[in-house]
């Protein structure tokens, strides 16, 4: 028989930030349930951002909240109609002796994945990281833009 | 009482982490959509408030699905009453703001050397 010694287990930064979130979570129900409900289901999966989808006549447009990212820690990628935003949020070693007051930030992975409803032209997916948005513009193919059809009478 | 609450309804509470290191506090704050320009901080006795307004340009087209909230961010802290309040910087990068708070010299823990 093997004897280990018992050892602490580890709790990881991110079961902290979820604890602490928890509160978080309650006070944004209360005060703004139409936009935030729908969030309140990262408690139980990790960090999953908010995004929105916008629909004009020639395209698609994505935005997804991403704040304080690096541009090349963010992935986005097209398949089968499918556009998906992954990525990974690193903590910053220079807090790591710190003493912690507050975490009510996400890290580590995450991924979001959007089915469009009509199909898009990959080679000209265009995607801009600013102020902590990211903004991913597809253009519809030319049989899924809506078309004007003349009727003749004869 | 209602005035009050409708007036709460138009911001959103920014999420933070906030460490402290032997020279002082660092707050990180979460407020995408804001560039600096939007920024708004201000500062009373020990209370230190945060405005941050949205400064992306709203999308045209049909929303067919939304989960970024829209109002502008705000949150209030009460600040050690130890910090330098001279000294504080902050810093916008990429919708994260990161408010330097340090510590005045006296406050700092100090090694001292006995002397033989």
């Amino acid at each position: 028989m093997n004897l280990t010694r018992y050892q602490k287990p580890d709790l990881a930064w991110t079961d902290f930030a979820r604890l602490s979130s928890l509160r978080a979570e309650l006070d944004r129900l209360f005060e703004s349930p139409w936009t935030e409900l729908a969030r309140t289901s990262q408690l139980f999966s990790g960090w999953t951002p908010a995004l929105d989808v916008h629909e004009d006549k020639d395209n698609f447009v994505v935005r997804a909240e991403l704040p304080g990212m690096k541009r090349e820690d963010i992935e986005v990628s097209l398949h089968d109609g499918a556009l998906s935003i992954s990525g990974e949020r690193r903590t910053e070693e220079k807090y790591e002796e710190a003493e912690v007051y507050r975490t009510e930030r996400f890290f580590g992975k995450f991924q979001r994945t959007v089915t469009l409803p009509a199909p898009v032209a990959a080679d000209q997916v265009k995607a801009q990281y600013k102020d902590g948005i990211l903004t991913v513009t597809l253009p519809k193919t030319e049989e899924a833009k809506p078309k004007q059809i003349d009727v003749n009478v004869n | 009482m209602a005035a009050e609450r409708a007036d709460h309804l138009e911001f959103v509470v920014p999420v933070v982490n906030i460490f402290e290191t032997p020279d002082g506090y660092a707050l990180e704050a979460e407020m995408p959509g804001v560039s600096k320009d939007g920024l708004e901080i201000t500062l009373e006795g020990d209370e230190i408030t945060i405005i941050g307004r949205r400064t992306a340009s709203p999308v045209s087209g049909e929303l067919l699905f939304r989960e970024c909230p829209t109002a502008d961010y705000r949150r209030v802290f009460e600040l050690d009453p130890a910090i330098d309040t001279n000294k504080i910087s902050a810093k916008m990068e990429q919708g994260m703001l990161t408010l330097n708070l340090p510590k005045p010299e006296q406050v700092k823990p100090r090694r001292i050397t006995v002397s033989d």
